[in-house]
């Protein structure tokens, strides 16, 4: 077992410090120069210029200058904007939008896509079966902002359910919409992943010792059906967590929630280097951490992992 | 007579498949007694496995009951699950062939023989159910019982999965205990100890035993009286000692005749002992790295040479190393030190284009030839691929070399457009035999050919193997783990254990007379057909 966190925690290092490079790289290579359009039409005198490189150390090659940043967030420091503002304190006001959002989101996900995956699962090929079939191709088809759009139009506006922009609502009224159909599509296919899981889980061999045994159908989908069916579908899961906090820009947009999503577009839009790689960085920790976590979950669940 | 424990009258099973009925099993009786072992042996599709899944209920929804199933006074045909749920595992256990995957890999053993005890006994404390748990591993002979209780399943070997699952269904002292062909995954070695463990449950207890198995001698070994079907009726219903001395029904006799028995008569060889040896092995090892990167030696140090025309078994059960070697001959194993010769070229040292032309002339038949043959493939396509692709012939001479090939297998040339999925195992197995002889090979490698075919099957591809053999003269590396297969057929016989070879020589003087303690134990543990037979062994093997 400590071997095994061990292993993970090296990796974890590897593709922390790998992807932080390549993405500190690809921002500070973008064409066009950032301090030249921070003054607009009027631009700034050469000199000023000068001073502004140095003091973002854009005149020091790309290696010292992630260097220089990656010594910094071992200080807590994510650097600083061209604003001025740190990058951390940008973000900590964005995070808990995005959260809340994506957390919703997620929970939809769980609860509805494995209850839908399990009955759909037991009863393959039946009329539930086929309906939740057809639905989850609807729902894996129609792009988002579609989506999005309609949500807002038919719950927003016409039944009057929800509100169709900002956060002044609070939890959960003003996130529930956003979060629903950001679900839509992780949940089809935790609902398709859950159903096969299940279907084969039923066909094995053990689940007709278990009836065999005389334990009641309750007991053998609950406890074992479940357990064994669980696995593909985590996976899965934590993929999507990450997905989730990252990919919430068009939905932030449309409900107009302030969250990192929004941030890092506007990020991008003005090449602030910091800033992406801010975000990025915090989005890559929190997929690595989630992904460490199931492989933990996992192989609680597995002994066959765990023994390896 | 006392009244049967279980008692089947005009049982019948027909399943709705694309809304057509298929009948599987037909008007079957049969009567089980306390204390009574009674077999039900037959091929595959003798629907020996349907009957005994119908008596728990556990065939599929599509599968429609008729008939009458009794046991201890209650209709089983169209019971309710609440009637089902009070027998299974309490009045009627089962056992089934792959005890690896009958237990549900993330529980440990003590938690599945302990829920078991809760479900039939809620009463019962912790403590008592731990307790029960224990003393049922003792009983079927599991070392250490009480630290198993912790284990996986996957932490324990075949046989042991098998030990518990009979603990398990004993758990609740069933009057009956199913059990569908329970050491069929198993070497015989551990095949035996089974029995044993079945043997001596039933002189403890006064359970009943149905048994459903494909194995003559596993019948012969433990059987009172033997029910035989095929096609899904009863041919014969007899006491065992007659069944095998005077079988009544035609198919019983033919049966009987098509299971292989060491002490097959003398073949003239068709081995030239004067030619250079076409496979040379040398000191071979083969280390495998498991995912911690230790190193498992697979194949330690061994040794072989086959001539021309002549046929040589590698015997030894699972882990022996005998399947590494020939993937070793073609080039599918991690080989760490040794020399393989194939027809005086050198496979680890020669030249990339000698190699290939040597490659070309080694044939290979694999156990289960529904995974080796392409199923969007018609079985032409496939016995023609390496003739078109190593010799580049096409189109009517094609179609020639094809019909030739079906021909020499005993298969119609009209065949070659049909599919896998439309032929039977045996003739599915013709197919992957005329594909590897495609190419005329010098060496043959038979990995287990015959081991996924029942025994009438598996005697025809038998003299099929033998036939060819005589015509094309190749040299043929034989691996099997059945002694009688290897008798009816090898010239010599290389036996394994862990790797290294403990015994090798002619296949007479191995198989009759073994010197080796290990070869001895394997020639004891398989059984043989023959009840008096098996009894004259088992008190031998008290005695001694």
């Amino acid at each position: 077992m400590i071997r095994f966190l061990g292993r993970r925690a090296f990796e974890l290092v590897v593709v922390f410090v790998g992807v932080t490079f390549i993405i500190y790289v690809m921002v500070f290579t973008l064409p066009g120069d950032p301090i030249a359009a921070l003054g607009g039409d009027r631009p700034l005198p050469e000199a000023v210029q000068e001073q502004l490189r140095a003091q973002y150390h854009l005149d020091e090659p790309v290696w010292l200058q992630y260097l220089r940043y990656v010594g910094g967030l071992f200080v807590g420091d994510l650097g600083t904007g061209f604003d001025g503002r740190a990058v951390g304190d940008r973000m900590a006001a964005r995070w808990p939008v995005t959260i809340t959002l994506a957390l919703t989101a997620w929970a939809i996900e769980v609860v509805v896509g494995v209850v839908l995956g399990l009955v759909t699962g037991l009863r393959s090929g039946g009329f539930v079966d086929r309906t939740v079939l057809v639905g989850t191709i609807l729902a894996t088809s129609i792009p988002v902002f579609v989506l999005g759009v309609t949500a807002q139009l038919v719950f927003g506006l016409q039944l009057g359910w929800f509100p169709i922009a900002g956060t002044s609502a609070g939890w959960p009224s003003a996130y529930l919409l956003p979060a629903i159909v950001i679900a839509l599509f992780g949940l089809a296919s935790v609902t398709r992943l859950m159903r096969g899981s299940v279907v084969d889980t039923m066909r094995s061999d053990f689940v007709r010792t278990l009836t065999a045994k005389g334990m009641p159908r309750r007991n053998i989908v609950g406890v074992h059906v479940m357990r064994n069916s669980v696995a593909p579908v985590l996976t899965f899961l934590a993929i999507d967590l990450g997905y989730l906090l990252g990919g919430t820009v068009v939905i932030e947009a449309i409900f107009n929630l302030p969250g990192i999503g929004q941030l890092l577009f506007d990020a991008i839009k003005t090449h602030e280097g910091p800033t992406v790689v801010g975000v990025a960085t915090a989005l890559i920790l929190i997929f690595l951490a989630t992904s460490v976590l199931v492989d933990l979950v996992n192989s609680l669940l597995d002994p066959r992992i765990r023994h390896e | 007579m006392t009244t049967p424990v279980l008692s089947a009258r005009d049982l019948a099973v027909a399943f709705s498949v694309g809304g057509e009925e298929i009948a599987a099993v037909h008007r079957v009786d049969f009567d089980l007694h306390a204390g009574e072992v009674l077999a039900i042996v037959g091929e595959s599709g003798s629907g020996k496995s349907v009957t005994s899944l119908a008596v728990l209920g556990l065939l599929p929804r599509n599968a429609t009951v008729t008939g009458s199933i009794v046991a201890d006074g209650t209709e089983l045909v169209g019971a309710s699950e609440r009637t089902f749920a009070s027998i299974r595992g309490d009045r009627i256990a089962m056992i089934f062939q792959d005890p690896s995957n009958a237990l549900d890999p993330v529980f440990t053993i003590g938690y599945q023989i302990q829920e078991m005890l809760r479900r039939h006994d809620p009463k019962q404390s912790r403590e008592d159910r731990r307790a029960r748990a224990i003393e049922l591993l003792a009983m079927v002979e599991l070392p250490e019982p009480e630290e198993r209780l912790d284990s996986f399943p996957h932490q324990l070997s075949g046989g042991q999965a098998q030990r518990v699952m009979i603990a398990m269904a004993l758990a609740c002292d069933p009057e009956v205990l199913i059990a569908d062909e329970p050491t069929t995954a198993l070497d015989v070695t551990v095949q035996r100890e089974i029995l044993d463990v079945l043997r001596r449950m039933r002189e403890r207890t006064s359970a009943a035993i149905l048994l459903i198995t494909h194995d003559m001698g596993v019948v012969a070994d433990i059987a009172d009286r033997v029910v035989v079907m095929r096609r899904g009726r009863v041919e014969e219903t007899a006491d065992v000692r007659s069944l095998f001395s005077a079988p009544r029904a035609e198919y019983t006799r033919a049966l009987l005749a098509a299971v292989p028995r060491i002490g097959a008569e003398a073949r003239v060889s068709t081995a030239d002992g004067a030619e250079r040896p076409v496979l040379e092995i040398e000191d071979l090892v083969v280390e495998y790295r498991n995912r911690r990167r230790r190193h498992i030696r697979a194949v330690e140090g061994v040794s072989l040479a086959i001539r021309a025309g002549e046929m040589v078994a590698l015997v030894g059960e699972s882990g022996s190393g005998k399947s590494t070697i020939g993937k070793s001959v073609l080039g599918l194993a991690p080989v760490e030190e040794g020399r393989i010769v194939v027809d005086g070229v050198e496979l680890g040292n020669a030249s990339r284009e000698a190699i290939r032309t040597v490659k070309k002339r080694i044939g290979v038949v694999f156990q289960n030839p529904t995974a080796a043959l392409d199923p969007r493939r018609t079985i032409g396509q496939s016995i023609g691929e390496p003739v078109r692709v190593h010799d580049g012939v096409k189109g009517r001479a094609l179609a020639a070399r094809v019909t030739e090939l079906l021909e020499a297998v005993e298969l119609p040339a009209s065949w070659s457009g049909r599919y896998p999925h439309e032929l039977s195992g045996g003739q599915r197995q013709r197919v992957a035999i005329a594909r590897a002889v495609a190419l005329d090979p010098l060496l043959l490698i038979a990995d287990e050919p015959t081991s996924a075919l029942d025994v009438s099957v598996q005697a025809t591809v038998l003299d099929l193997l033998r036939r060819l053999q005589e015509r094309f003269r190749f040299a043929c590396l034989f691996i099997s783990h059945d002694l009688a297969v290897v008798d009816a057929l090898c010239d010599r016989v290389v036996v394994l254990h862990r790797g290294s070879i403990v015994e090798e020589g002619e296949r007479r003087r191995v198989l009759t007379d073994p010197e080796h303690e290990y070869t001895r134990r394997l020639l004891a543990a398989a059984p043989v057909p023959d009840p008096d037979e098996q009894a004259r062994r088992r008190a031998e093997a008290l005695a001694g």
